[in-house]
């Protein structure tokens, strides 16, 4: 990966806003608040990276500067070795956003027209866009809501309208701000499939935003953290899980009602739910396994159902901030 | 290569896509058309009770009045039509649309001003036509080349002037919060001074409609050149001849202003 072509590449980034404070019936403060702080960051071509923080830490604000909608107050980014300001226009031909809280499509317009004009609006030759147009509604499902006006989608098919809208004219890096917020399970799956399936494919590069842990899971190799503006970790999110030493959760259902499973070793017993019909047992993966837990918890009842519950991104951020002494 | 889209591809496809809207909806966009007709009457109501009980206004006859109510008219609801909706920025700047702009590959405010095209105005154009076509012959003696060149450039250098005075005035929306208001009575404001002789008004609000918001180029005073009436004190008739400058200085002013306000909305400074 590290010989590949830089497509982020951020040094000391930094962007501040001021902000003014009613002191008194007509003195107002300002104060200067830096929502981004020192941030180093690279992304090589065909890396897929997940960038979480807790809301505020300064995710958002990072995007923006990538993609040139904000000029940073000091540091130097480039976004496909572009300025990503000064050379907005040619970036923005390599490069497609998806703002999960607001839409890039005409929500007048029947989603099909949505694409037409994009496809002008980029310029593309027919000859360009219209196979791309119909591998992207093919994957993306998107033939039986082509007709319909874009206001009346439920959201899981804006979304996908959406991400479709964003790859229309191949972008090398994708960026995704919280794309899966709100979606039902089936459609989330539905669309981590489908992003797999576009990197394994056109190799694009991804830097999405979440709160879901799936998402990371499914999607990125590496894991960003940043906090108060500034990246605390940057690694995979098995190294993550094991740095904050984050559980797991085994929710075992049980064919009849069984006493609290308590005292199990390395475990604690978290729910119980159904008179004792269904537990909950959390475990840290560096002192014991899920088999092991199975083991254990097969003695006392008879299983028959479970699964495994990730920790979830707040509580891993959460974690990592306290070990870092806030 | 060869094959690319013109330059001009993207715009035609973004009104294009506005026009379809427009069509989808079609006793809507009646409605809006006919109120739009009414609004124009309105206006021209005001302006026929004035005119009942005195035979000139500002040094006008009747008849000049309401040539420079007409061309007034037909300049604004044409910017209107145009370039009116960029006054939805606060909205725009509220719900991130803004930033969808940035993301595309296209100058933001081509993309705000092909944002919409409301072709409802056309029915405040036509009540205005129709003035100007009862106008013009009582109130224009003596036809010269000059003369029609003049009548036939003055509603789009009317139309480019306030189309300057729209996209100022949604500049101006970088730095004030909700400042809608302060920003209408610079172009509905100016759109209703325009209407009528700048003689009418006091030399101090005549300055003002002339040298800062112009909106006396806009009418009265290529009217004034059509009727060959001196103009009143500080206004010579022959100012008339700058519009099409006056016309390309406002843009020129709107684009600064503009480029001013998406450079503190990027925090590029300014």
């Amino acid at each position: 990966m590290s010989s590949s072509e830089l497509l982020v590449q951020a040094r000391s980034l930094q962007r501040d806003f001021v902000v003014r404070r009613r002191a008194g019936r007509l003195r107002r403060t300002r104060h200067v608040v830096s929502a981004v702080a020192g941030v180093d960051l690279d992304i090589h071509a065909g890396e897929a990276v997940g960038y979480i923080g807790a809301n505020g830490a300064g995710k958002s604000t990072t995007i923006k500067m990538l993609t040139g909608i904000l000029v940073p107050t000091a540091g130097t980014v480039r976004t496909c070795g572009l300025d990503p300001v000064r050379e907005r226009r040619n970036l923005a031909r390599q490069v497609g956003v998806v703002f999960g809280q607001r839409s890039g499509l005409w929500w007048d317009l029947p989603l099909v027209e949505s694409f037409r004009v994009l496809a002008a609006l980029h310029r593309l030759p027919s000859h360009t866009w219209a196979p791309r147009f119909d591998e992207l509604v093919e994957r993306l499902e998107l033939t039986s809501f082509l007709a319909t006006p874009v206001r009346q989608l439920s959201l899981g098919q804006r979304m996908r309208g959406e991400v479709a809208a964003a790859l229309l004219h191949r972008p090398r890096l994708l960026v995704l701000d919280e794309p899966t917020v709100g979606l039902d399970v089936l459609s989330k799956e539905r669309l981590r499939a489908f992003l797999r399936e576009e990197r394994a494919e056109r190799a694009t590069t991804l830097l999405l935003t979440t709160h879901d842990m799936g998402d990371i899971q499914r999607l990125c190799e590496r894991v960003l953290v940043v906090d108060h503006g500034a990246i605390a970790y940057d690694g995979t999110l098995p190294g993550l899980v094991a740095r904050v030493g984050a559980e797991r959760v085994l929710v075992v259902d049980l064919a009849e009602p069984v006493a609290p499973l308590g005292g199990i070793t390395h475990t604690q017993l978290v729910g119980v739910e159904g008179g004792g019909l269904r537990q909950r047992l959390s475990f840290s993966p560096d002192l014991t396994t899920a088999a092991q837990v199975l083991a254990a918890v097969s003695q006392r009842a008879d299983v028959r159902d479970l699964a495994v519950e990730e920790p979830d991104v707040e509580e891993v951020v959460r974690r990592l901030y306290a070990a870092s002494g806030r | 290569m060869a094959d690319l889209p013109p330059a001009w591809a993207p715009y035609t496809a973004l009104l294009g896509s506005r026009l379809h809207a427009q069509t989808a909806y079609r006793a809507g966009f009646v409605m809006d058309l006919f109120a739009n007709v009414g609004i124009g009457l309105l206006e021209f109501v005001e302006i026929y009770v004035i005119l009942t009980h005195t035979s000139t206004l500002g040094a006008m006859s009747a008849s000049g009045a309401l040539l420079v109510f007409a061309l007034a008219n037909i300049g604004f609801s044409l910017a209107d039509l145009a370039v009116g909706h960029v006054d939805n920025l606060p909205t725009y700047l509220r719900a991130g649309t803004l930033d969808t702009f940035l993301l595309r590959p296209l100058p933001a405010l081509a993309q705000l001003v092909t944002s919409d095209v409301a072709l409802k105005r056309l029915g405040r154009t036509g009540v205005a036509l129709i003035v100007l076509a009862v106008a013009t012959p009582t109130a224009v003696a003596h036809w010269t080349p000059a003369k029609v060149v003049l009548l036939a450039l003055t509603p789009v250098t009317g139309a480019a002037i306030f189309s300057a005075l729209f996209v100022m005035a949604a500049a101006m929306q970088f730095w004030l919060v909700d400042g809608g208001e302060l920003a209408n009575s610079f172009t509905y404001g100016g759109s209703y001074a325009a209407s009528y002789p700048a003689s009418v008004l006091h030399l101090p609000l005549r300055v003002l409609f002339t040298f800062v918001v112009p909106a006396a180029f806009t009418a009265y005073l290529p009217a004034l050149l059509l009727v060959e009436q001196p103009g009143p004190a500080g206004l010579p008739s022959w100012l008339g001849w700058l519009t099409p400058l006056v016309a390309v200085l406002a843009w020129g002013i709107a684009l600064l202003v503009w480029r001013a306000g998406m450079r503190r909305y990027t925090g590029a400074g300014g």
